[in-house]
Formats: C-alpha cells, sequence, structure tokens
C-alpha cells in the first residue's frame, strides 16, 4: 500500500473514530459526575440564559482586565480564526471534506488564505515565544502544551510543502509527487486524534465549563 | 495538633484578631502515616467531586490569565501564586485517578501519584496566598471557578490533616466554644446587656418567636460592638418582631474556611435551628462576607431541603427596608467609596442592594477602578488574616486596594464585612495609612431618620 493511499483510506479512518470515541468518552467522564441537588432559593431561575451568556461573553476579557491580557487574547484570536480560513476556505479542503461528507461551500480568496496561512504562523509562533519566555506559563505548561503546540502546527508546515500547487486547484486524485500531500494529510490526521485527549478539546470544552459556571453565577444573580 | 495539647490563647488587643502568634507552628494535626493521609484527601476530595469540578479540572489551557486576576501574583510576580497553580497537586491526582483517561495515565505513568510533601507544600498555596475571593474566575477564559476548586481542595487538606496552625485552632475554637474569638453565649448575653444599657437600645434575646433572627460575626461582638447596636437600632426601626438567639448567633463559619464540612454543617446547623425554633421568616446575616456564603448558598445543601425561611445578608435587608418604607434615612453630604466584600457581592450577587443603601443616605459614590463584581479583595479573606506567616504577603495585596481606595479621593470608605475591616484595620496599622474603613450599617443607624 502506498503512503497516501494508507493516509487516505485506514489513518483517516483510524483518526475520525479516535476523534469521535475520544470526544464522547471524555465528555462522558464529565457528564457521568453527579449533580447535588442544591436547595437555596435561587436569585434568578434564569440559568440557561446565564449558561448562554457566560459561552458567549467569555470570547472577550472584561474591561478590567483587558490591558493585561488583550495582547494574548488577540493573537489567540489570529491563529484561530486563521486556522479557520486555512482549513475551511482552502479548494482542496473544501474537496477533501466534500470527499468524505457530501457537502462543499465557496472558498475564500486568495488574498483571505494568504492572510490565515500568515496569521496562523505568527501568531502560533508567538504564543510558542510567550510559553518560553512567561515565568508563568513555563511554570504551568506540561507535555500537553507542547505537543499541543507542535501537532496544530505540523499540517501548517507539511501543508507549506504541497503549497506550490495552485490556490484554486481542486483535490488531486493522482497528485504529481504523493508523498509530502500523504505527510500533511497524515499531520492533519494527528491533530485530528490527539485533540480529544488533549488541551485541544477545549474546542467544546469551553462550552461545558463556561457554561457550568455562567449557570451557577446567574442563580446567584452574580456578574460574570 | 502534632506534638502538646495546644491551648492557642487569643490575641484580642491587636488590630487583628486571631490566635497569638505561635512560638512553634503545628502545620499538621494528628499522628497518621502518609499512606493515611494521602488516603483521607482522596476520598474527601472524590466525595464532593461533581460534574461541574471535573468540567473546570478537564477545561484549563494553561493560558496563565487568572494570574493577571490575582492580587497575590500581582503584589508579589511570583508565578507559584497563579490561581490554577495553587490546584497543581489536585489536576494530577484528578488526571491520574479519576479522569476520563486515568487509567491511560496510569498505565503509561504519565502523571506521578501526589506525596504527602507535595500537599504539605500546597499548603501555603491553598490557604495563605488564597481568599477563596474568585476573582480568576472573572478572568478566565474558560470559565473555571477555580475558588470553588479551592473550596473542594480545603476539604481534602483538612481530612489529611494539612490545615494552617491558626486556621485549624480558630475553626476548632468555633466547634468547641460556639465561636472562634470566644464570643461563647455567655459572652454575647454579657455584652448585649452592656450595649443595651449603655445605649439605651431594646436588644431582645431568646424570644420564643420572632419574625426575625438577628445575627452576628464574633468580630463584631468581641471588635465592633457598634455593630451589635447598630443592628438592633434597625430591627428595632423598622417595626419587625425580632430577637438574638443565644442557641444560633455566630454567623462566622470557619469549618467551611478551614475546610471540615463536618464543622461547616455543625456551625450552619446551629443558626437553622435557632431560626426554625423561634419561628422566623427571615434570618438576617451580619456584615460578614462568607457567613454569606455559608448560609445564603451552602446552608440549605446542610439541612438537605429548602430552608423555611428567607436568608438576608444585613445590606440587603437595609435595601429592602428603605425600598418598603420601613426605614427612612437622613441625607448625608458626603463622599462615599464601598469596598465590595468578595463573598457578598462578586460570589453572592447581591452587589445592588449596598449601593442603594448609599443612595438613600444620598451620599455621592466614587467607585473603585474595579468595583462590584471585579472589585479587589482585601486580602484577608478566606482565613488568611487568621495567619501569621501570611501577613506579609497579605499586606502586598492589600496595598493594591489602599491605592485604589486612596485614588476614589472619597471622603469616606465602608463596607459590609467585618472581616474585611479588621483586615483593613490591620493594614492600616501595618502602613500607617490615614483612612479608616467604616461600616455601611453603622453608617446607615447612625442617619436613621426620625
Amino acid at each position: 500500500m502506498e503512503l497516501l493511499e494508507f493516509a487516505r483510506g485506514p489513518a483517516l479512518a483510524l483518526a475520525l473514530a479516535l476523534f469521535v470515541i475520544g470526544t464522547v468518552w471524555r465528555l462522558a467522564g464529565i457528564f457521568r459526575r453527579p449533580v447535588k441537588p442544591d436547595y437555596s432559593e435561587p436569585r434568578s431561575t434564569a440559568v440557561a440564559a446565564g449558561a448562554l451568556k457566560a459561552i458567549a461573553t467569555r470570547m472577550w476579557h472584561p474591561a478590567n482586565f483587558r490591558s493585561r491580557t488583550l495582547v494574548g487574547t488577540l493573537n489567540a484570536y489570529g491563529y484561530h480564526l486563521g486556522l479557520a480560513v486555512v482549513f475551511f476556505g482552502f479548494v482542496p479542503h473544501i474537496a477533501f471534506v466534500e470527499r468524505l461528507t457530501g457537502l462543499r461551500w465557496p472558498a475564500v480568496p486568495d488574498w483571505l488564505f494568504a492572510l490565515g496561512v500568515a496569521l496562523t504562523f505568527v501568531g502560533l509562533l508567538y504564543a510558542l515565544m510567550v510559553r518560553l519566555s512567561s515565568p508563568v506559563l513555563r511554570l504551568l505548561s506540561n507535555f500537553d502544551d507542547w505537543a499541543s503546540w507542535a501537532v496544530t502546527m505540523a499540517p501548517m508546515v507539511t501543508g507549506m510543502a504541497v503549497i506550490s500547487l495552485p490556490i484554486g486547484a481542486s483535490y488531486p486524485g493522482a497528485p504529481a509527487n504523493p508523498v509530502p500531500v500523504a505527510m500533511h494529510l497524515l499531520s492533519f490526521e494527528l491533530l485530528l486524534a490527539w485533540l480529544p485527549f488533549s488541551k485541544l478539546a477545549h474546542a467544546f470544552l469551553a462550552f461545558v465549563s463556561r457554561g457550568q459556571t455562567g449557570a451557577a453565577f446567574a442563580r446567584k444573580g452574580a456578574e460574570l | 495538633m502534632t506534638g502538646a495539647e495546644q491551648s492557642h490563647p487569643l490575641d484580642l488587643e491587636s488590630p487583628r484578631f486571631s490566635i497569638e502568634k505561635p512560638a512553634a507552628r503545628y502545620d499538621k494535626q494528628g499522628e497518621r502515616a502518609d499512606a493515611q493521609r494521602l488516603a483521607a484527601a482522596s476520598r474527601a476530595f472524590a466525595r464532593d467531586f461533581g460534574r461541574a469540578a471535573a468540567a473546570y479540572m478537564e477545561s484549563c489551557i494553561h493560558c496563565g490569565n487568572c494570574a493577571e486576576a490575582c492580587h497575590f501574583y500581582l503584589a508579589t510576580g511570583d508565578p507559584k501564586y497563579t490561581p490554577i497553580w495553587k490546584l497543581e497537586p489536585f489536576k494530577q491526582a484528578y488526571k491520574r485517578e479519576a479522569g476520563p483517561f486515568a487509567w491511560i495515565y496510569r498505565v503509561l505513568n504519565l502523571k506521578r501519584a501526589v506525596t504527602v510533601a507535595e500537599l504539605e507544600e500546597w499548603q501555603e498555596l491553598l490557604y495563605d496566598s488564597c481568599t477563596m475571593c474568585g476573582r480568576c474566575t472573572q478572568i478566565c477564559p474558560m470559565g473555571i471557578d477555580i475558588a470553588s476548586l479551592v473550596g473542594l481542595a480545603r476539604h481534602a487538606m483538612f481530612e489529611a490533616g494539612l490545615v494552617p496552625h491558626e486556621l485549624w485552632a480558630v475553626a476548632e475554637r468555633a466547634e468547641r466554644e460556639g465561636s472562634p474569638l470566644g464570643a461563647t453565649p455567655k459572652v454575647l448575653k454579657e455584652r448585649l446587656e452592656w450595649l443595651a444599657d449603655d445605649y439605651e437600645v431594646d436588644i431582645p434575646v431568646d424570644r420564643p418567636e420572632a419574625e426575625v433572627l438577628a445575627t452576628f460575626s464574633s468580630i463584631e461582638i468581641m471588635k465592633y460592638p457598634a455593630s451589635l447596636v447598630a443592628t438592633a437600632r434597625v430591627l428595632n426601626r423598622s417595626g419587625y418582631a425580632w430577637t438574638v438567639s443565644t442557641a444560633g448567633y455566630e454567623a462566622t463559619n470557619f469549618g467551611m474556611l478551614s475546610g471540615n464540612l463536618a464543622w461547616q454543617r455543625d456551625m450552619s446547623m446551629k443558626l437553622i435551628e435557632a431560626a426554625i425554633a423561634c419561628k422566623a421568616k427571615l434570618l438576617v446575616l451580619p456584615e460578614c462576607g462568607h457567613a454569606y456564603t455559608a448560609l445564603r448558598w451552602q446552608g440549605a445543601n446542610m439541612l438537605g431541603r429548602p430552608l423555611p425561611f428567607r436568608v438576608l445578608h444585613i445590606s440587603e435587608f437595609l435595601a429592602e427596608a428603605l425600598a418598603a418604607g420601613r426605614i427612612a434615612l437622613r441625607r448625608l453630604e458626603k463622599s462615599v467609596v464601598f469596598h465590595d466584600p468578595c463573598q457578598v457581592s462578586r460570589r453572592g450577587g447581591a452587589t445592588a442592594a449596598p449601593r442603594e443603601a448609599l443612595a438613600a443616605l444620598g451620599v455621592e459614590l466614587r467607585e473603585t477602578r474595579d468595583a462590584g463584581g471585579r472589585s479587589f479583595c482585601c486580602g484577608g479573606g478566606g482565613g488568611v488574616v487568621t495567619i501569621h506567616r501570611a501577613d506579609e504577603l497579605r499586606y502586598g495585596a492589600f496595598r493594591i486596594k489602599m491605592a485604589q481606595i486612596d485614588a476614589s479621593g472619597a471622603e469616606l470608605a465602608v463596607t459590609s464585612c467585618s472581616n474585611c475591616r479588621q483586615s483593613f484595620d490591620d493594614g492600616r496599622a501595618h502602613f500607617g495609612w490615614e483612612r479608616q474603613m467604616g461600616s455601611l450599617l453603622e453608617l446607615v443607624a447612625e442617619q436613621l431618620a426620625d
């Protein structure tokens, strides 16, 4: 079996399976935990609204803290949006998703794709620099932090190796040079498989923890 | 407590009331093998570990933003005071023993088992340098309520016998005598009789039936008796049939602060049973921050069913009484800055009530740069003010608050927590600060209109 064939076949299936099973397992590990009844008289019963509000408002820091967190927040937005543009807006990626799901959508303009790539590289490198230089982040960081950074960066790096394809070119069924394409696909599959087991799971856990706190604070009528 | 019997004499002369500075510290209670301590800690941590705590443990992205909200980190710049780091052994234990992928961590030994030595090292981070003020919750992009996790960790630390000397001693005294500062029923009764005579105010005690049960904090009883008089004046003027009960009057709850759930329940149940016994429809909590958390938000859970009476912080009672026209105030032509007690405001949701009372006074309210739910803690909450070895750290945190109060330029500074007040008194003495933190309740009582 050729490497590309492996990446498009069993490796992709395994990565998708790990992604789904890991996500379900991790969420089940939280939701199987008991919830003790709270008999205190609520100040407000709008707890669902409180949960949704916290999920939305935690997208941005309260004004009191902004001066201390603005750069980090903007950088995080930069590489998150960059990743989204690169993954969802590039023609070969859309074709890849279409092959799997049948869904397709219009690609982003070339300039926006290039901006997404730049924001992602600069943002991830800046994040790494801060993690290496900040005493707080050095103390907090563990294997998960370094591995998650590397696993996120890997598809970007391998993607650059196949970027010689025209941006508007469709997903190549039989690329002239299949090894870099296979490496790119395998690095993406590593990201997919790693995500639910690592801090990258904040992609879905953010909704759970923000929602929990938002509901609890809404019940008490406390500002969040 | 290891070694000889400790008497823990109280120090009621200093600006900060606690036990006297121990000549020798005993920060490890009982004689037990390390394995037993770890097992006890693990049991206690697991016992209260619900869905919310699991979600929080899973969600941290190690962004370090919580450090930027913590007064102890801001005061020192020491990364060990990063709030989420204060939970590191417990995060480690959770991942290894209880998380969704615990078996992977154990099989591959990806997380080491926590040791007693680590828990001893973390005692300072969980007690001396955390007031459980919850400011870190406000900044966390994942919305992790770190203060609630510190509360759970303290349960484990207590069960492991790893509580700071002073906090253990005052909690044990509170459980044994009914008050952490020696405000026993006899002392309370004598004080109330003296205050009633001296200030010519009616203070009903142990009425068999009453609409309202008034409670106090031991700091008020022993250090700020004028607050007791103010409570009586306001309640008398409001027209309620009210009483103090010598069976349940002490609202401070060092069971909660030290991490002993059984003692917390005992202390709360005294108040609950006293209110039920006199058929009270309303229990009024004193100017005390953590008393509000203990009874308003956790009291019913100690009882195991909804409380058959309402619970209001005194600032909420004032706001309600003013709105209902039960009391009226003379205007005060002053500018005032209000210090929000964290447990009442940020974590309790009663942020508007004191401002409504201040509005009724007609004062010019000058807020600090960070106010309401975002305000800085005084540095003494969570039992920190009792711990002598934490003094320098606490003063560093207090400096932030002091600067914000000064910057407000207000003529008067008031709060609605006696523990905050004594932290301010102690900080004032330490720094030679000119300002005095007053009581909102006392200010209102002074301005009661005829």
